[in-house]
């Protein structure tokens, strides 16, 4: 366990960075998980991030990548729904690092 | 046992009631991670096994994380083939309206007919 | 098919549910605390003879003497040693343990 400061709060995270409780999630938290993974948040990496928590809010898992590429297909549409474009957004993995991001656990079935 | 590449069905068997032993989350995340292993999966829900996919599970007050919307998921896991016994479900008094997910219900003769094709089963 | 139970059948439903699924032809393995099943005089006695005449089965030998119940055992359960278990296991298309 561990703890990150963002604008003078202080939120819980376990070894890899994950915050511990969901629930302390929010766009400033977001944000300052995205500096820790060198990620530039634009609309586009909101988008999948938006997605993700829409994703866990409604099945309570985060979803393995190659579920959530083609979730994210059918919602957003082919060009967005494949790797290329989401590894283009996040280049250490969509699954390990949207879902930080988002505040989400680490994806189950993510090996 | 069949080559290296070639496809084996696979059975999981969920016999246990949800919060009150581990066995059924223990199962549906070894679901979870082998549905990337491109296998014919079934799911089988028997005796107090059928009780995971009851409907309308609120788990706060045990302070437990309720993992059965996850059972909806499964779906685009490509998991598709979940299997519940007539004779479990009649006994609790439920019937597949009372279920959270589509299941094909199966009498216990089907069911152990499925059970002899798998190459592999696994017990929960 | 080979069927595998460890409980009693007079504290859980494991083997009731595996007579009820099982097809015929299938074996069943009886071991730890389901041994009790293939002893004379309990109250599941008059089950477990109707289900051989479905399918075989076996117990585990060295559970059923670690019980005390090795002179009790019903005429017709066949008793196997460990090396006797391996080989129903390699034998078998598939296993079943109703946990």
């Amino acid at each position: 366990m561990s703890n990150i400061e963002v604008e003078g709060k202080s939120y819980e995270t376990d070894e890899e960075g994950y915050l511990v409780n969901l629930s302390d999630w929010n766009t400033a938290v977001a944000n300052y998980l995205a500096k820790t993974e060198n990620v530039e948040m634009t609309d586009q990496h909101w988008e999948v991030v938006n997605f993700l928590r829409e994703y866990f809010e409604e099945y309570q898992i985060a979803p393995a990548v190659r579920v959530l590429t083609k979730a994210i297909g059918k919602k957003l549409g082919a060009d967005k729904g494949n790797s290329e474009y989401l590894y283009g957004l996040f280049p250490y993995g969509p699954g390990k690092q949207a879902c930080k991001i988002a505040g989400l656990p680490k994806p189950t079935g993510c090996i | 046992m069949s080559e290296g590449n070639s496809i084996k069905k696979f059975m999981f068997v969920n016999r246990k009631a949800p919060y009150g032993t581990i066995y059924a989350l223990e199962s549906l995340e070894v679901v979870l991670i082998t549905a990337a292993f491109d296998q014919d999966v079934s799911l089988v829900f028997l005796d107090d096994g059928v009780y995971q996919l009851k409907k309308g599970q609120q788990t706060k007050g045990i302070e437990t994380k309720n993992f059965s919307p996850a059972y909806r998921a499964l779906e685009g896991y490509d998991v598709e083939k979940l299997y519940v016994e007539k004779e479990s479900l009649e006994a609790r008094g439920l019937s597949e309206a009372d279920l959270l997910v589509d299941v094909t219900v199966l009498s216990c003769k089907e069911m152990g007919e499925l059970m002899n094709q798998q190459d592999v089963v696994l017990s929960f | 098919m080979l069927h595998i139970i460890n409980k009693s059948p007079l504290t859980n439903n494991s083997l009731d549910s595996c007579l009820r699924v099982a097809q015929p032809g299938g074996e069943i393995l009886l071991i730890e605390d389901a041994v009790y099943a293939a002893t004379s005089g309990n109250a599941f006695e008059s089950k477990i003879r109707e289900a051989m005449g479905r399918f075989k089965v076996y117990v585990l030998q060295p559970d059923l003497e670690a019980r005390g119940l090795a002179d009790r055992l019903i005429a017709g359960v066949s008793p196997v040693d460990y090396g006797g278990f391996v080989d129903l296991a390699a034998s078998n298309n598939n296993c079943q343990s109703w946990l």
